[in-house]
């Protein structure tokens, strides 16, 4: 009982959530502008950090924890940097 | 497939539902991401999966790792607060970068009075530094 309401929450939030990344990939795709793609790269970052948590979750491994970490970090860095590079049309001053 | 059968149904029932929101709210948050129509209503959109979406599904995780091995695990809590601080850091500076580039290359996609409020706040502040600049030069 308690293994299947689990498995069936794991596995809708796992899908929901891959849904949640294709919409932002579409973002990425569709933006008219660069801010837009840049954010929508921020949101996959962090939609794709959810998702590795769900997996690591329903396989009870710890590895994907730490790749959700590293991507959180990650996603942050890399963001900033596109938009300093958007904002000033340089990355280091 | 892994230790779940075990569990205790008031361990499950709590992590079931704060998983099934997160994932839903994360879902409504890029649906968002998407419908609407403009940049500064987008950058409002994604902050729905930063907060409660991140937050439920790594309070579910916690619980669960927390029952499965036997002590506190917290470990899942440094990604929620890395989450909740940089989130906002990130969604100011792209706002702030977007208002700057629509003011010089398409100011029309503005409302009549952010088009150039800001600039002059922009100029003084940057005569401000000027002068600071000197004053510790001189010094």
């Amino acid at each position: 009982m308690s293994g299947m309401i689990l498995t069936f929450a794991l596995g809708y939030a796992q899908l929901v959530i891959a849904i949640a990344a294709c919409l932002a990939g579409s973002r990425i795709l569709l933006g008219p502008r660069a801010q837009d793609r840049v954010l929508a790269l921020d949101t996959l970052y962090l939609t794709v950090m959810l998702l590795f948590l769900i997996t690591g979750m329903r396989l009870g491994s710890v590895f994907l924890f730490e790749a959700a970490m590293v991507i959180a970090v990650m996603g942050f860095v890399a963001t900033v940097a596109l938009t300093k590079f958007l904002f000033r049309g340089e990355v280091i001053e | 497939m892994n230790g779940f059968e075990g569990l205790p149904l008031w361990i499950s029932i709590p992590v079931a539902l704060l998983v099934m929101l997160g994932a839903t709210l994360t879902l409504i948050g890029a649906l968002g991401f998407v419908q609407l129509s403009s940049f500064y209503d987008r950058l409002h959109a994604p902050t729905l999966g930063a907060s409660w979406g991140t937050g439920a599904i790594i309070l579910a995780s916690s619980i669960l790792a927390t029952y499965l091995q036997q002590r506190l695990v917290v470990h899942e809590l440094v990604i929620g607060l890395c989450v909740l601080v940089t989130i906002p850091v990130t969604l100011m500076l792209l706002g702030r970068t977007a208002l700057l580039r629509d003011r010089t290359e398409n100011p029309t996609a503005l409302p009549e009075k952010m088009r150039n409020s800001l600039d002059a706040e922009d100029a003084a502040q940057q005569e401000q530094e000027a002068e600071e600049r000197a004053k510790q030069s001189s010094a």
